[in-house]
């Protein structure tokens, strides 16, 4: 194995487990007013199964940005400068989400937390839809010219192959997010997310399987197969689990979706980082786009020293807060 | 104005206005570390408070700089993406780097801080505060690393098959002398600005409020106006080292700095000029004889190369062209940035002086400084980027590529703009909602003390 391969692989990895640890908090973040409605407390529980791991989640995407330019710095320069205006919605997304989690509770006035938790419901919901419009637009291809670069404008990437990877992110972010509340709390906020279960599943079940079948005729192999047929089968078997009432059994299910699925559009995508539409002569391989084997072997050692050690604290986090969280864990306040 | 220009200025833009929060971040984190540590070795209540007090202001100036430096890591790519071509072999790793041993770390541990005040063994609720403070400070070097590879760019070769600069040895740009000058010299600005931070909210509680108010704040007046004058020796002294270096590295940059046109034996320093703007006439002038010379050299009597002969110079090595900064910007930039820190110390040691004895009256004069006080090192940490960066024109990576070469290509004026405006536009909102809840935060003194409780308030947590 080559080292760009085994960059490409760690990179995949990365998306990957953004996509799982983030989707779950783009999830509760979306469901916030369906599973919270109107009550101040219930909003509190909610927020709170992600208030100490979601800046962690996120940090998931800025190694994966960092690890792109350390080591595909072809792929991060054609891909940035490419997606630029929907980057650009992605970013303040992700600023006013931010800020919206850590400030909404610093004030106890009512008109103060309608508008951040509206920043919150929109700050979740646009960059669960857009990632999966971009990871489709990668796997798609884009028009690129002889020097790698861009060509198309916004709507180039709003194409219906991608907007339906959109819509899938989107959906099944929301399941997820709805199975992982039910695995975190007690009470009302765990009822009405297990009620969701039920209809977000019915929608996310035939949109991840269109899209996971349509991507087969990208670049497709009995590989890519088995993982979209594998990701069906734990899509399927955590809305059953989590119908059962076995929340943790149901997470997994939906996380090992979402893995499995990036991991379709991986494969897919592989030996290609970014396929040009305008001719294949000018796509970005992991070969043309790479970094030199100094800058990949350095790096690949501190990736095989550092990565096990944030997995570890990561872990730990998670562990530490791990109890199901009710209404008496929120302390008192009185909303003005 | 074109692409270049708009990516410019919104470089600019988001960068400074990123770089007022991070510094806070660096110095506080270590600050609010401290009184954790008090209160854990002591147990006394006060240590408590003020933990918690310092804790959520941090926590409200740490989340800005976050979610603005997501901007950052994104941006090289989005406007830049040809220099991100050009340099990614070398840049690219320090800031793979700067995520997995740094924002991991500090994201990770300030979750376990700001939620774990009754739920993890004491021990390790405080080291969660430290390893926050030292993921802010892995995240500083590697980043500077990064930056002073542009200013300075060792450790490399230029790959004329690729067309790119390509790392030949990682030690030499983790070892550049620039950085190692420079993250000291930022840090030590860092800790400045989270002392003068802390000195001027505990002196308006001090001067203003009662004698409990006046007890529970005492000690960070202290402890703030300390940080203040610590650090500004050791700005001092590393800014002065750093003088040195720049003299060696970029002596465009050190002729920029004082708009000396002839190279001169000895070179005057001069404090201000009134004349035109680009200094090239002079009406009247306040200057220090043998100053620059000696920031310069280090030697009284010290050459120093004018912009003239320095420009002569560049075009026989790279060809013709411009290789002048922009003297305007780089001379006052470089006065104000000493300017305003120097003031900054000079407040705290008056703060320091008159607070030695507890009790005495409060003077107006103090107590306006004391409000504006948070402000001076902002501005001096501004001041040296805008000239760190701007002095290094026309270079995005000085001696190698051009910034106009380091734009991208394919993306219109129309997209930055866009991008411009939206960030500039998000940037005012979030700066007001920013001080409103700084202020309202800082204005609060600490309700009574219970005794019994661990955790803080609600607006601490979420």
């Amino acid at each position: 194995m080559e080292l760009t391969d085994i960059w490409f692989l760690l990179i995949a990895v990365l998306w990957t487990g953004y996509l799982v640890l983030e989707g779950f908090d783009f999830g509760v973040g979306m469901l916030l007013p369906v599973v919270a409605k109107d009550d101040p407390v219930d909003r509190q529980v909610t927020l709170r199964t992600i208030g100490p791991v979601w800046d962690g989640n996120e940090v998931w995407l800025l190694v994966a940005g960092g690890a792109t330019f350390a080591a595909f710095p072809f792929w991060y320069a054609s891909l940035f400068s490419g997606f630029y205006l929907a980057l650009l919605v992605i970013l303040v997304a992700l600023i006013v989400r931010g800020l919206a989690l850590e400030y909404r509770n610093k004030l106890q006035h009512a008109a103060w937390h309608r508008r951040w938790d509206l920043a919150i419901v929109i700050g979740s919901a646009v960059p669960a839809l857009l990632w999966g419009v971009a990871l489709a637009n990668i796997v798609r291809g884009v028009p690129l010219n002889a020097n790698h670069d861009y060509t198309g404008n916004f709507f180039t990437l709003l194409n219906p192959y991608a907007l339906l990877g959109g819509l899938t992110t989107l959906v099944l972010f929301a399941l997820h997010g709805a199975i992982f509340l039910a695995l975190k709390t007690h009470g009302a906020v765990r009822d009405q997310a297990r009620a969701l279960v039920l209809p977000l599943g019915a929608a996310a079940v035939p949109l991840a399987a269109a899209f996971l079948i349509w991507t087969q005729s990208y670049d497709g192999s009995w590989l890519t197969w088995v993982l979209a047929l594998l990701a069906a089968v734990c899509l399927l078997g955590g809305i059953l689990a989590s119908r059962a009432g076995r929340d943790g059994l149901g997470f997994l299910g939906t996380a090992a979706t979402i893995a499995l699925a990036a991991a379709t559009l991986f494969v897919t995508l592989y030996p290609n980082v970014l396929p040009s539409t305008t001719d294949p002569a000018f796509s970005l391989t992991t070969t043309n786009a790479a970094s030199t084997p100094y800058t990949l072997k350095i790096m690949t050692w501190v990736a095989v020293i550092f990565t096990p050690i944030v997995l570890a604290y990561q872990g730990y986090t998670y562990w530490v807060f791990r109890r199901r969280l009710t209404r008496d864990d929120i302390p008192q306040v009185t909303v003005a | 104005m074109d692409a270049i220009d708009l990516a410019r200025w919104q470089f600019g833009i988001t960068t400074v206005y990123h770089f007022l929060f991070v510094p806070i971040t660096i110095g506080l984190s270590a600050l609010v570390a401290g009184l954790h540590t008090a209160w854990y070795r002591t147990g006394k209540v006060k240590y408590r408070q003020l933990t918690q007090f310092w804790g959520k202001l941090f926590l409200i100036n740490f989340a800005i700089g976050v979610v603005t430096g997501i901007v950052q890591e994104f941006q090289f790519g989005m406007n830049w993406s040809d220099y991100s071509k050009f340099v990614g072999d070398i840049f690219g790793a320090p800031l793979a780097i700067e995520g997995l041993l740094a924002f991991f770390l500090e994201s990770t541990f300030l979750g376990l801080w700001i939620f774990g005040w009754d739920r993890l063994p004491k021990k390790v609720h405080l080291a969660s505060i430290w390893l926050v403070a030292i993921g802010t400070q892995l995240s500083a070097y590697f980043i500077l690393a990064a930056n002073s590879w542009m200013q300075w760019p060792v450790g490399y070769t230029y790959n004329r098959a690729t067309g790119r600069a390509e790392l030949q040895d990682f030690a030499a740009v983790l070892t550049n002398k620039v950085a190692l000058v420079t993250f000291p010299h930022t840090i030590s600005a860092s800790f400045l600005t989270a002392g003068a931070f802390m000195l001027g909210i505990a002196l308006w509680h001090v001067l203003r409020g009662g004698k409990e108010r006046h007890d529970l704040f005492r000690p960070t007046v202290k402890l703030g106006a300390i940080t203040v004058l610590v650090a500004a020796v050791a700005v001092l002294v590393t800014g002065d080292i750093q003088g040195k270096i720049m003299t060696e590295t970029q002596p465009m940059k050190m002729a920029a700095a004082e708009a000396l046109y002839e190279t001169s034996e000895p070179a005057s320093f001069s404090l201000l000029t009134i004349g035109s703007l680009d200094g090239r006439r002079e009406v009247w002038s306040v200057t220090v004889p043998h100053g620059l010379s000696f920031l310069a050299t280090g030697r009284w009597n010290g050459k120093v190369e004018g912009i003239n002969d320095l420009q002569k110079a560049y075009e026989e090595r790279f060809g013709p062209g411009s290789y002048t900064p922009n003297i305007p910007v780089t001379y006052w930039t470089f006065r104000l940035m000493i300017l305003f820190g120097a003031l900054s110390a000079l407040i705290a040691l008056i703060a320091l002086w008159y607070i030695r004895r507890p009790g005495r009256s409060p003077s107006r004069w103090l107590v306006r400084s004391a409000i504006a006080l948070p402000l001076l090192p902002l501005a001096a940490n501004s001041f040296g980027w805008i000239f760190t960066e701007m002095g290094r024109q026309p270079w995005i990576v000085f001696g190698l590529m051009q910034t106009r070469d380091g734009v991208s290509p394919t993306v219109g004026a129309g997209s930055v703009l866009t991008s411009m405006i939206t960030f500039t536009v998000l940037y005012g909102v979030l700066a007001v909602i920013e001080v409103l809840l700084l202020l309202r935060f800082a204005r609060t003194a600490p309700a009574e003390p219970d005794a019994e409780a661990a955790e803080p308030d609600a607006a601490f947590l979420y």
